[in-house]
């Protein structure tokens, strides 16, 4: 059996233990019957010309986790950004884990789906908010929809701002030979508030983990999120990541996107401006070797006048790895002063390398400011010389380099020690000990 | 110090030095004079070790030791310094962070341990003050938005702190007002003592008057074609360089 029939296969058995009264789960039927008929996207979609799920789909995935595994903290300890207080919200093998966890309901809710799922308290927001975002015409996000009961459940009231930052981590212990997780995440930042939110998946064997994860983010008026998507997981982990966001007057949305490791990586971020003097943050930094595989599909649709984008992605590429940068930007025809910059520059580190870079811009407006750049090249040798000659040596130079090409990504990174441990990863991954903290 | 003999470089095949000898000794100032286009940095970056460069024929030798063998940054755990003309942007790194990096990896390479962090910043405040540099210059990215004549300074400063047995300034002059040519013609001068060597390659005989040289060089068309004292390049700053051209053309 195929993963797409076993998927389908399994919908009923899925719905047994579901409240079927529940009016999300009309949202499910209707996202089963979607992803039934499309399917795993192949390589005849444009938007999946460069990535390819075959290979995913000929294992045979765990759907449903067998059994609860306790991890111990002081195991996983380093996944978690643990030099600063957080909550947490926690899950292993895609089943909540309280021990590890740390939620609160203190003027602010961060807990989980399937609380807001089941509790009456929640119902409203769930009506008001859940499936508004995401796609219902895109399978992967339908195949999440179809499936969703467990994930992060953020809900900021307005003028409110949570006490600390939230951390989310998927934590897969192997349990399975090989597990499919579908998170579903749904964060509301209502009008004024404001949140700062890490999320990480992490798998702890060599067993194969499948993840499709669907968030959805609503800023309302004046509100600021800051999202952080620490990718740099196992190499055999791989990685769906769908994430679409709405933003009202005045909003300010920063998503970070650090790919650093994994098998293969599909981000599918989008943007809908539904509001005036929005400003909408897109930012990258992909380091990949080996044979993994990275692609950015982001998607910013200026809706209404007077709004800003930023779009800003570095990637370095080693070894055979692959990157894709696919970057599409509406400018409604009312959406004028539409202020859109999108810029994606990339390092070849070998011949066997490659990067797919396309900017996609769909412009109705005439009043409006649209810039995008793409480069593709090797360093820069006179540049690599003039560090050689002060007596570093070429390993700890191309290092450098490398972290000056990508760290105006980092600039805008709000948490200091999320940032410091960011340059760690990437001193590791480039093989250096700095002399001096990055 | 320093004995290049024979020496022959050429990239993609096009030859640029083409029979160099040149002895610097310890204690010394040598000027390196000549036109567009003569070699003068391609011998700067030859013997700073670019590898961009083939060398065919000569040798290069510091301290008795050929260098041929050796990649940039080698040569530099050995003490040479090479001022470039065009300096190289690297956001995100400070000024004082590259100086500890480079400093601590020279002192790698001789088997000694990190510089301990507060002689460190004696010696980056000490330096910095010869050079009249602000304290908040340091903790910016390296090069990043500089002008022209912030990077030369920022040059001779690596310079002062990396302490080098033998330094080459190409045209380290040009960009710089008078003023800060003054100033960073005085430190080059305060970095000057018996056991190190410079060579200052210029256009013009204006940062002689600051950096009084022992000895000027002509180099054109790949040759040192002239030697002699300061006195020369007043010579060539009055008469310019054709009468020199046609000499070496004879």
């Amino acid at each position: 059996m195929d993963l797409k029939e076993k998927l389908v296969s399994s919908f009923m058995a899925f719905e047994d233990g579901l409240d079927l009264d529940h009016p999300v789960h009309e949202e499910r039927s209707n996202a089963i019957k979607n992803f039934e008929t499309k399917g795993f996207p192949t390589k005849k979609d444009e938007a999946w010309k460069y990535t390819s799920l075959k290979g995913l789909q000929k294992i045979d995935f765990s759907i449903f986790p067998k059994q609860e595994t306790t991890l111990e903290y002081k195991d996983v300890k380093k996944y978690f950004l643990h030099d600063i207080d957080t909550y947490k919200i926690v899950f292993v093998d895609g089943v909540y884990s309280s021990y590890l966890s740390e939620t609160t309901h203190d003027g602010v809710d961060v807990c989980l789906m399937s609380s807001a799922f089941s509790k009456p308290m929640f119902q409203q927001v769930i009506e008001v908010y859940f499936n508004k975002a995401a796609s219902k015409d895109e399978s992967l996000t339908s195949l999440n929809t179809a499936f969703s009961k467990e994930g992060a459940y953020i809900y900021i009231p307005k003028n409110k701002m949570p006490k600390k930052p939230i951390q989310i981590l998927h934590l897969a212990t192997g349990n399975e030979a090989a597990l499919m997780l579908q998170p579903r995440n749904l964060i509301v930042a209502e009008d004024n508030a404001e949140v700062q939110i890490i999320e990480r998946h992490q798998s702890l064997t060599g067993n194969e983990v499948f993840t499709n994860s669907v968030t959805e983010i609503f800023a309302g008026k004046d509100a600021i999120v800051d999202y952080y998507k620490v990718q740099n997981d196992a190499p055999t982990a791989s990685l769906v990541d769908n994430t679409y966001i709405s933003q009202k007057d005045k909003s300010v949305v920063r998503v970070h996107t650090f790919s650093l490791g994994g098998k293969l990586i599909r981000n599918n971020l989008n943007f809908y401006q539904n509001g005036e003097r929005i400003d909408s943050t897109l930012k990258g930094i992909t380091i990949l070797g080996d044979k993994q595989h990275v692609d950015h599909h982001t998607l910013v649709h200026h809706a209404q006048p007077n709004c800003e984008s930023h779009q800003d992605y570095k990637g370095i590429f080693g070894d055979s790895s692959t990157g894709v940068f696919n970057g599409k930007i509406i400018v409604d025809k009312i959406a004028q002063k539409t202020d859109a910059f999108q810029q994606n520059n990339n390092i070849l580190l070998s011949d066997r390398s490659t990067i797919n870079s396309k900017p996609q811009l769909e412009i109705f407006a005439d009043d409006v400011k649209c810039s995008h750049g793409c480069t593709i090249g090797q360093l820069d040798e006179e540049a690599l010389f003039y560090l050689r000659s002060r007596g570093i040596p070429k390993k700890e130079a191309k290092a450098l380099m490398m972290y000056a090409f990508a760290n105006n990504v980092l600039e805008s990174v709000r948490i200091p020690e999320l940032k410091a441990r960011i340059n760690k990863i990437i001193a590791e991954k480039l093989g250096v000990r700095m002399g001096f903290d990055l | 110090m320093l004995e290049i003999k024979n020496l022959h470089a050429s990239v993609e095949d096009k030859e640029i030095l083409k029979g160099i000898n040149l002895k610097v000794n310890a204690g010394e100032v040598h000027a390196i004079m000549g036109p567009n286009g003569s070699g003068k940095s391609t011998l700067a970056e030859v013997i700073a070790g670019q590898e961009e460069f083939e060398v065919g024929e000569g040798n290069i030798l510091l301290e008795g030791e050929d260098l041929e063998e050796l990649s940039p940054e080698e040569r530099a755990h050995k003490g040479v310094f090479l001022s470039f003309q065009y300096p190289v942007e690297i956001p995100g790194v400070s000024v004082t962070n590259f100086m500890k990096t480079a400093i601590n990896e020279s002192r790698k390479a001789q088997g000694l341990e990190d510089m301990p962090a507060s002689e460190m910043l004696k010696k980056i405040r000490e330096k910095s003050e010869m050079l009249e540099i602000d304290r908040k210059f340091l903790s910016r990215s390296l090069n990043e938005g500089f002008s022209g004549g912030e990077k030369k300074r920022n040059e001779i400063f690596q310079m002062a702190m990396m302490e080098p047995k033998l330094a080459i300034l190409d045209e380290t002059d040009s960009g710089l007002d008078i003023d800060a040519l003054r100033i960073v013609a005085n430190g080059v001068n305060k970095l000057r003592s018996k056991d190190n060597a410079i060579i200052v390659i210029t256009h013009y005989q204006r940062l002689l008057e600051y950096i009084i040289p022992d000895f000027v060089h002509v180099l054109y068309n790949g040759k040192i074609v002239k030697s002699g004292t300061k006195e020369l390049a007043l010579e060539l700053e009055e008469k310019g360089y054709d009468w020199l051209k046609e000499e070496a053309a004879v």
